[in-house]
Parts: C-alpha cells; sequence; structure tokens
C-alpha cells in the first residue's frame, strides 16, 4: 500500500472527527433518554429509521429538504411522546429490563409496519442539491453535505446545552435525574417531565434518520448498526453525559479512522475493543455516576 | 405506474401465501387422507429463500419464478400426469434457520429436490444438510466454496453463477478499456475475497498493476474513512466487491466523494434490486456483471418467452437477475425429471448431467465434475436516462459466451479428473 | 419469590397443590414431557431446537434470573460451545462424545474469560461489558477462517451413526436424533435441578436478595457470582454443541449479539428466575415464529406486538403468571 503522507493522515483524523460527530447525533437522543429516565430505548434506531422515512414520504408529497429538517423532528417527536404515555410509563420503578425489553418489541413492530408501508426494499434518498459535491479543506477533498450534518449536529448539541443548563426546566429534568422523589416532593409533576424527555429524545433520533438518509439511502433495517454504534458512544460516556457523549462520540469517530487506515477489517470490532477496555477500566465510562442502574 | 407494480405485487405475494399456508395446514392436518396412490402424489420441490430479510424483494421474485417454472410444467402435463408443488420456506438469511427448514423439507415434508438460497453462507447450509441425506440441491446464490470437492457432493448443483465466472467477466472486458492500476475495495467475507482472487488472477493476463486492497467489515455504513485513501492511490479503476446494502451505501458515498470523477468504478456484479433501491445516481457510470438482465430478449428466444410467461403470470412485470435464477433452477430440475421418466435420485442427476439446455438466458450445461452451471456472464452499465420503464435499468455492453476455460478448473477444485 | 426459593419452604398444607406438586418433581416432569414432546410439533427439528434453545435459556437464567445479572454475552457461550464440538469433529476427527466434551469445556472456559473481566460491573454496566466481549469473541471467530469457515459457517459436522456400547444408532434419523439430544437435555435440567437445591443454589439466591448481607454472612460475592457464570457457561457450551450435532453446521450468526437477545427474550417470556420458564419460554417463541412466519411475512409485527403485550400486561412471563395465579 502507497506510503502515509502527512495529507492522507491529516485528511484520515479528519475524516474521523467528521464521523465522530455523526455519531454523537445518533447517539445524544438515546444517550439523554438513558441519563434522565434510566430508560435504555432499543427503539432509538427503530425511530432513527422511521425519521428517515417520514423524510422521504415528506419529500415526495411536494416538501423538500429543509421543510424535513424541521417537520421531521417534530413529527418524531410527537409520536415519541404517545409512545412514552402509552406503552413505557406503566413501567418507571419496574427495574431497567422491562422497558429495555418493551422498546425491544416496539422496534420490531415499527421496522415491520414501515416495511408494509413502502415495501422492503431500500429507497434512494438525494443530497439536496445545493449541498451536493466535494470541497476542498486543505488536505484533501470532503463531501459538503458531511461538513453541513457536523454543523447541524453542532446546532443540536448548543440547542439541547442551553435547554437544559439555562432554562428552569432544564433545571428540573436535571434534578429529576439525581433525584426524582425529592422533586416529586417539592411539587413538580415527574412525570411530565419524563414524558416531555422522551419525546425530545426521540426527536433526535429522527432528525438523525433525516440527515442520515443522504448518507446511506433509505431501508428499513437501517436502525439496527446505529443503534450498537449509540450504545457504544452512550457507555464510553457515561450514561446521561451528554459532554461524555460527545467526547466518546469523536472518540469512536477517531479510533474507526485510524483503524480503517491500519487495518480496515477491523473497523467494526474496535469500537467494542475500545468499549469492553474502558468499562474494564473506568465501569461508570468517562463521566458517569458510578453505582447507575446498578 | 408504480401504483400498479405495486398492486401487482401484493396480489402475487397473497397468492403466493395463500399458497404456502394451505400447504401447510395440508401437512399439519390429522385429517389428511393418502387416498392417492403413493406415485401420485406430488412432485415436491423445496424452496428455502430470505423473505424477510434484506434480500426479501429478490426473494420473492425468486419465488415467483420458480412457481412460473412449476405451472409451465403442469399445464405441459406434468410427468406422465403427476403434478409438482413447490415448498417455500422462509430461511430468513440465516443458515442456522436455513438447516433447520430444509430438514423440515427433507423430513418432514419428504420434499424430492431442493433448490433455492440466497446467500452463500445459507447455500452451503443447505448443500450440507441435502448432501447427507441424499438429496438433490440445486443452489440458486453465488459462491465459489459449493464447488470446490470439500462441499460438493454428487447431489449439489449450482445454477448461478460463481465469483470466478463473474470477476472474471468483468476483469476481462475492464482491463482492456479503462486502465491497468487498479485498487480494491473488499467485503470481507468470502464473496468478497473469491471475486478479488478472480479479479487478480484475470488481471495476470493484462499484467494490471494491483495498488492495493482495502478489506472493509460486512455491514459497514460508512466508508468515509476508506474513500480518501483509495482516492490517494489514484487508480484508473476501483473495484468495489461487495454486495446488496454495502453495495449501494459504497456506491453512493464513493459517488458524494467525487471518486467517479477521475477513477472508473467496477464492480463484479450488479443487482437489479440493487439498483432500483440505492437509485440511477449512485450507479451512474458504473460497470459490474450479471447472470442475466430481461433486455436480453432480442437476442435470445428463449429469454423472450421467459419474460412473456412471467409477464403474462404476473401483471406485465419483468423478471430480475434472482428471479430468473428462480426459475432456471427449478425448471432445469423438472426437465431432468422429465427427461429421467421419474424422480428417483440417481436418474435425475444423469439426466441432470446430461442435460443441454437453453431456459432463459442461452445455451447452458452443467459441468459433469462439479456440476456448476456453463452459461454466458452479462457485462452491463447501470443506465441513469433514456430509461423507457422501470425495468430498464442496464446497457449490456458485452456478453462472454459460456465456456469451460472461465471457470476453474476441476483439478484446481480438487476433484479427480 | 421463585420457585427454587419455594422448594426449601415446607409445604403449607396437607393439600398438595399442582404448583407444589410440580416443583417437588420438576426434573421428572420435565423429562416426561420432553419424551412426548415432538409427537405434538408441526415438525421434529424445530422440537429439537426447542429443546436445545431451553436448554440455552436454562443456563442463561442462572446469571439472570438466579443471580440477577443481566449478560448481554452469552452469544459467545453458546457459540463457543457449538464451534469447539463442530472444530472437533469436523479438523480433528474426534468421536461425537469427546466433541460435546469439548463444546462445554469451551463454554466453560469462554464464560471464565469473560466473567473474569466483567464480574466486578454492575447493573446495564454489566450488559454492556458482556456484549462487547462477545462481539470480540465474535470477530475472533470471523477471522479464524481456517477453523471455522468464516462467515461461510463450518460445515461437514456430519455425523451418521453413533456408536453407543456396541450398539450402533442412525443419527441421520430425525425421532432418534431427537432422543440423543434429549437425553442430554434431561441430564442438564437433573444438573440444574441439584445446583439449584444445594446449599450453593442458596447462597447465589442469597447474592441477588441482598448483597451486603451475603457478604456480611461470610460469602465471597464476586467468586460467587464468577462461579455461577462459569456454571452458566457449561450449561450454555452443552447447548451450542448440541446444536453443532443438530445442524451439522455452526452458522457465524450463533454469535451475534441477536442469539444473545434472544436468549432474554425467552427467559422473559417463560418467566425469568423460574425452572420451568426457560423451556416454555423457548417453545412458546420458537413456534409462534415459526407458525407465524409460514402464515405471512410480516411475523416479526406479530412477534413484536405478542412481546409488547407480555411485558406490559404479564412482566413475570409465562410460567411466573402461572405461579402467580395458582398462589392466590
Amino acid at each position: 500500500m502507497a506510503g502515509l503522507s502527512f495529507d492522507l493522515i491529516a485528511l484520515q483524523l479528519f475524516a474521523g472527527l467528521a464521523l465522530g460527530a455523526i455519531y454523537v447525533l445518533f447517539a445524544i437522543g438515546l444517550s439523554l433518554i438513558f441519563g434522565m429516565l434510566t430508560v435504555v430505548n432499543f427503539a432509538h434506531g427503530a425511530f432513527y429509521m422511521v425519521g428517515a422515512y417520514v423524510g422521504l414520504y415528506l419529500i415526495s408529497i411536494g416538501g423538500n429538504f429543509w421543510i424535513c429538517l424541521v417537520a421531521v423532528p417534530i413529527l418524531i417527536g410527537l409520536f415519541g411522546l404517545a409512545v412514552e404515555r402509552v406503552l413505557i410509563r406503566p413501567l418507571y420503578g419496574r427495574g431497567i429490563d422491562y422497558p429495555l425489553l418493551l422498546t425491544f418489541g416496539l422496534s420490531y413492530v415499527m421496522v415491520e409496519c414501515v416495511r408494509i408501508a413502502f415495501g422492503k426494499t431500500g429507497y434512494p434518498f438525494d443530497t439536496p442539491e445545493v449541498l451536493q459535491g466535494a470541497v476542498n479543506i486543505g488536505v484533501g477533498y470532503f463531501p459538503l453535505y458531511r461538513l453541513f450534518v457536523i454543523g447541524a449536529t453542532a446546532v443540536v448539541l448548543l440547542a439541547l446545552w442551553l435547554f437544559l443548563e439555562k432554562t428552569s426546566f432544564g433545571l428540573i429534568i436535571r434534578a429529576g435525574a439525581r433525584d426524582p422523589q425529592i422533586v416529586r416532593v417539592l411539587g413538580v409533576d415527574v412525570s411530565r417531565v419524563w414524558l416531555i424527555v422522551f419525546g425530545i429524545g426521540t426527536a433526535i433520533a429522527g432528525f438523525a434518520g433525516l440527515l442520515a438518509a443522504p448518507l446511506q439511502g433509505v431501508i428499513p433495517e437501517m436502525g439496527g448498526t446505529i443503534l450498537a454504534e449509540a450504545f457504544v458512544v452512550t457507555v464510553v460516556g457515561g450514561m446521561g453525559s451528554i459532554g461524555g457523549a460527545v467526547l466518546a462520540g469523536l472518540l469512536v469517530g477517531v479510533v474507526v479512522s485510524m483503524t480503517s487506515l491500519f487495518a480496515p477489517e477491523m473497523a467494526k470490532v474496535s469500537i467494542f475493543a475500545l468499549m469492553a477496555i474502558v468499562l474494564i477500566v473506568r465501569p461508570q465510562g468517562f463521566f458517569g455516576r458510578a453505582g447507575l442502574m446498578s | 405506474m408504480t401504483n400498479k407494480v405495486t398492486k401487482a405485487g401484493s396480489i402475487s405475494r397473497r397468492r403466493l401465501l395463500t399458497t404456502a399456508s394451505a400447504g401447510a395446514v395440508l401437512a399439519v392436518s390429522p385429517f389428511r387422507i393418502n387416498l392417492v396412490r403413493a406415485e401420485e402424489a406430488p412432485i415436491k420441490i423445496g424452496f428455502p429463500v430470505p423473505l424477510t430479510g434484506p434480500y426479501g424483494a429478490e426473494a420473492q421474485d425468486q419465488v415467483r419464478a420458480g412457481q412460473l417454472a412449476v405451472a409451465q410444467f403442469n399445464d405441459a402435463g406434468g410427468l406422465n400426469g403427476r403434478k409438482a408443488e413447490l415448498v417455500v420456506r422462509d430461511d430468513k438469511l440465516n443458515p442456522g434457520e436455513a438447516a433447520t427448514r430444509t430438514l423440515e423439507l427433507v423430513e418432514k415434508e419428504k420434499v424430492n429436490f431442493v433448490v433455492g438460497s440466497l446467500s452463500a453462507a445459507v447455500q452451503l447450509a443447505i448443500n450440507n444438510v441435502t448432501k447427507e441425506r441424499g438429496v438433490i440441491f440445486n443452489s440458486i446464490s453465488q459462491s465459489d466454496a459449493i464447488n470446490e470437492a470439500a462441499d460438493f457432493s454428487k447431489f449439489t448443483f449450482h445454477e448461478a453463477l460463481n465469483p470466478h465466472m463473474t470477476s472474471g467477466a468483468v476483469g476481462r472486458y475492464a482491463f482492456t478499456k479503462f486502465g491497468k492500476k487498479v485498487a480494491f475495495l473488499t467485503a470481507d467475507y468470502a464473496y468478497g475475497h473469491e471475486m478479488v482472487r478472480g479479479f487478480l488472477e484475470v488481471g495476470k493476463e493484462f499484467n494490471i498493476e494491483n495498488l492495493g486492497d482495502v478489506r472493509h467489515p460486512l455491514g459497514t455504513t460508512d466508508f468515509s474513512t476508506l474513500l480518501p485513501r483509495l482516492q490517494a492511490l489514484k487508480p484508473d479503476i476501483l473495484c468495489i466487491s461487495n454486495f446488496g446494502r454495502d453495495q449501494q451505501i459504497a456506491l453512493k458515498q464513493a459517488t458524494d466523494f467525487g471518486i467517479k470523477k477521475s477513477i472508473q468504478i467496477i464492480a463484479p456484479l450488479l443487482s437489479h434490486a440493487s439498483r432500483v433501491a440505492a437509485g440511477p445516481q449512485a450507479f451512474e457510470g458504473v460497470v459490474g456483471g450479471c447472470s442475466f438482465y430481461w433486455g436480453i430478449e432480442d437476442k435470445f428466444a428463449s429469454t423472450k418467452a421467459f419474460n412473456d410467461a412471467f409477464r403474462k403470470m404476473y401483471d406485465g412485470k419483468l423478471p430480475t437477475d434472482y428471479g430468473a435464477l428462480g426459475y432456471g433452477g427449478v425448471r432445469t430440475v423438472l426437465e431432468a425429471v422429465k427427461s429421467a421418466g421419474s424422480v428417483e435420485t440417481d436418474k435425475v442427476v444423469a439426466a441432470l448431467e446430461a442435460l443441454k439446455y437453453d431456459y432463459y438466458k442461452g445455451p447452458q450445461y452443467y459441468r459433469k465434475c462439479d456440476h456448476q452451471s456453463v452459461q454466458s456472464v452479462l457485462v452491463i452499465k447501470s443506465k441513469s436516462k433514456d430509461m423507457k420503464n422501470e425495468s430498464d435499468v442496464f446497457e449490456v455492453l458485452s456478453t462472454e459466451e459460456p465456456n469451460e476455460k472461465n471457470l476453474r478448473s476441476c483439478e484446481a477444485l480438487g476433484h479427480k479428473a | 419469590m421463585t420457585d427454587a426459593t419455594e422448594s426449601i419452604k415446607e409445604p403449607r398444607t396437607a393439600t398438595v397443590s399442582w404448583y407444589e406438586f410440580a416443583t417437588r418433581h420438576r426434573a421428572s416432569i420435565v423429562a416426561a414431557v420432553i419424551l412426548v414432546f415432538p409427537l405434538v410439533m408441526p415438525f421434529t427439528a424445530l422440537a429439537v431446537n426447542i429443546l436445545i434453545y431451553g436448554l440455552y435459556a436454562l443456563g442463561f437464567n442462572l446469571v439472570f434470573g438466579y443471580l440477577g445479572l443481566l449478560s448481554f454475552g452469552h452469544a459467545a457461550l453458546f457459540g463457543t460451545g457449538a464451534y469447539l464440538c463442530g472444530i472437533a469433529i469436523v479438523h480433528f476427527g474426534w468421536p461425537w462424545y469427546a466433541a460435546i466434551a469439548a463444546g462445554v469445556a469451551g463454554g466453560l472456559l469462554m464464560a471464565l474469560l469473560i466473567g473474569v473481566l466483567a464480574i466486578r460491573t454492575r447493573g446495564i454496566y454489566f450488559a454492556m461489558v458482556t456484549m462487547a466481549l462477545s462481539q470480540c469473541v465474535y470477530y475472533l471467530f470471523y477471522q479464524a477462517v481456517d477453523l471455522t469457515g468464516g462467515e461461510n459457517g463450518l460445515r461437514g459436522i456430519n455425523v451418521r451413526t453413533i456408536d453407543l456400547f456396541g450398539l450402533r444408532i442412525d443419527f441421520i434419523n430425525p425421532m432418534i436424533r431427537y432422543y440423543v439430544i434429549a437425553a442430554f437435555v434431561i441430564a442438564a435440567f437433573f444438573v440444574m435441578s441439584r445446583i439449584l437445591a444445594s446449599p450453593f443454589g442458596a447462597v447465589i439466591e442469597a447474592v441477588r436478595e441482598n448483597e451486603t448481607r451475603a457478604r456480611a454472612s461470610g460469602y465471597d460475592v464476586t467468586k460467587t457470582r464468577l462461579l455461577t457464570f462459569v456454571l452458566s457457561g457449561g450449561f450454555c457450551g452443552l447447548a451450542g454443541a448440541l446444536q453443532a450435532l443438530h445442524l451439522s453446521i455452526v452458522p457465524i450468526e450463533i454469535l451475534h449479539y441477536e442469539t444473545s437477545g434472544l436468549v432474554v427474550m425467552i427467559a422473559l417470556l417463560g418467566g425469568m428466575g423460574t425452572f420451568f420458564g426457560p423451556m416454555i419460554g423457548a417453545a412458546v417463541f420458537l413456534v409462534l415464529e415459526n407458525v407465524v412466519s409460514v402464515w405471512t411475512v410480516h411475523w416479526q409485527l406479530i412477534v413484536g406486538a405478542i412481546f409488547i403485550a407480555c411485558v406490559l400486561f404479564f412482566p413475570a412471563g409465562i410460567w411466573g403468571t402461572l405461579i402467580a395465579r395458582s398462589r392466590r
């Protein structure tokens, strides 16, 4: 194989960070629900997939990509609210296994419903015209659309951070995650807080699915692989820590990218090896609280 | 247009399911009475294909075409009046499930033959079960391993192309046209490795320069960390050896990275369903191989007849590559039954070995040593404009005529000459 | 809470309820049911699969139900058992009984390896570490193409006849294959019953119910956990070995995390921490999947919906709910 030039390594590093940003986007909704509700949402990948299909549908009836950017998260978020209210709420306080299993079953149902509605074969999803093509980033060419996805991820993170850290509702959410009983005693309707957190988490999942559609097309099974990746990012970063998820996402991206350079066939297993090592050395992940969900 | 096709699809699916469930009800019914004499029981062909999973659409087409072959056999009077029946099972694209289902087909359904599969691992699993029990299996998906002495048995037939033939034909075409510097992007499993081995072997004749082979894990959804590297190698040809969703995403992202501007992308196998799923943009200009394309009906009367029969049975729909294999796999077995005048395994094996046939894509026959169907390989290019109908997705660039020289030799496969 | 604790208690009344009868003779009941089972199943190969997945879930349930740890990496134990049994036959020409022993040993060893690394983590982290490690095992077997066949799977585990004390038994015959495998499964159920009834069985549950108290009573909690995990590996390894013999192949999918998820579903469906739950869960799940997938290609919709209903309305699983009803 050709020698490793500086440019190639720099480009590879950049590709890794860019991929990491996409992982962050995939994982952040899962991490939010995980951390705040201690619900392991196995249907996260299914919400992501439905997000892509809703986008596909909206475009087919005359919408465009920009409308979808707003409409898809709202629609998926509303769907998430309904799921929380009807299916998840009866399970609070029953241990972590039950929501996990319920959402597992739910993902089967969602995937199959999409297969019935849209067929088993995938669909192409064209990159919006203004974002097509590759641009020179100094060390090589990189697709413009990927840069756009990174920007969108940054916007989502910033909005989420402002919401959680700077608003009074965010304060209640954080308090509710730490000690729901005290918050309840203080007269706050905790179940409403959880409802909204679940809605936000699923809305971000749908948004991520829409953004992923032009990268890889849409297919009912598209949620399966990202679920594993999102779990790794969430767990490595520490459950419930948004900062941890960002750091872990970028790290996973770089690990995948560097493995791709030296032993590409190991790219997929490398992220699991990373997770195993991090958890064995530091069981709560980078920024997780020790003992959570024991 | 789209609506009509979907409707047609659902009708035939319903028909298929009714047949399958009726068969199942009949099979489990304790009231089944064997009034008919033993020799008048239908000739049963087990048909395990992945109806659920990512290749569900291809599998459904395989079933449709298999049903067509059975219907034609029955309409022509069957075997002296004895009718045939297709027993469809879902292997879920999982070798373990396929082995279980094959055991069901052989032990419970007592099928006379098995035809099917849509993955290398699944066909090898089915083959292992059938060969131990002396049941003929005609595989209709690609694999090099199934021809090799370790997996082969006299009950094993392979109607589909194998990676060696496919990559050989595409290589012979591409290496003369597009340049000698070749880089590879390969799915890290037997199918991918076999394709690359085939390309490199034929590459020797053309003195190609191998710039490197980047192997990606099966089921990769993001190629952004692999493509810059391949681009930096500055090849004339990038050869992408993967299948299904991996191929769709790789081609889509290669397009996004601007690779097609300076590099010709070739793929050993382009599937009809993949091209439809990924769209014209991702596949634009990509050259690859295939075993069947409906468009060769101008050239072969058999293709025309097959297309017309398929259209008639399925409301104007055209058969795909994998559909054609389902047809070929079932029809060869039934024709062999006719010429043997019996369903006895040894007689049918002999009849299959003696068969010289042209049922859907020009002349074919099974090679004696490994029962590989010697057949033509089409080299095709994806179309992005001037498409006449929704099935008009490829343009046939050249046809490699059937020739045993393009197969791996019997000795190389471990067979005694 | 579970029937194992129940078994230790004195019978409450003179009239023995069906449930207490079932508990007292639990292993014998399993044996009796298993003997007539293939006659009511759609086909024999499915009945064998149910036995094997029931055994796999039995081993898993030791960790999940009795010890209270959710493992998402049990596919590694099941798969290693299958591969070692298969490799022993295909590459080393071992006789079938030695190959089964190799499978059990593989399960035990792999459990020890994963257990040592993972046992100190808790809760969801334990699930994630076991999943990550089992993915690494998947990769290892995937890459060892010469031994395992890689993605093509391991083929050629062809055992036509088995010699038993001079008797040549036709292993191709489906019913005989069923009863040979059933013999192993019944034996495993007897062993499991003995383990649960032993003092060690009580310690396992003590650790689950109250770790601090168990530690205060002088039990080494970590060692108990590890030993239980390793024992579980032995049962899963046996299940894997039998699967290899039954299907005559080992697909790489056996190590996939879906195989780990499947056993969680089976255990929950049947009733976690109950003796009969795993076998009932395996039977219901596999029959359901089988029957529904013959009806419709959309079987996942129905299976998923039933799953949701189970979690919402029968959280104790089928057998667990029956037990709760009988106590009312």
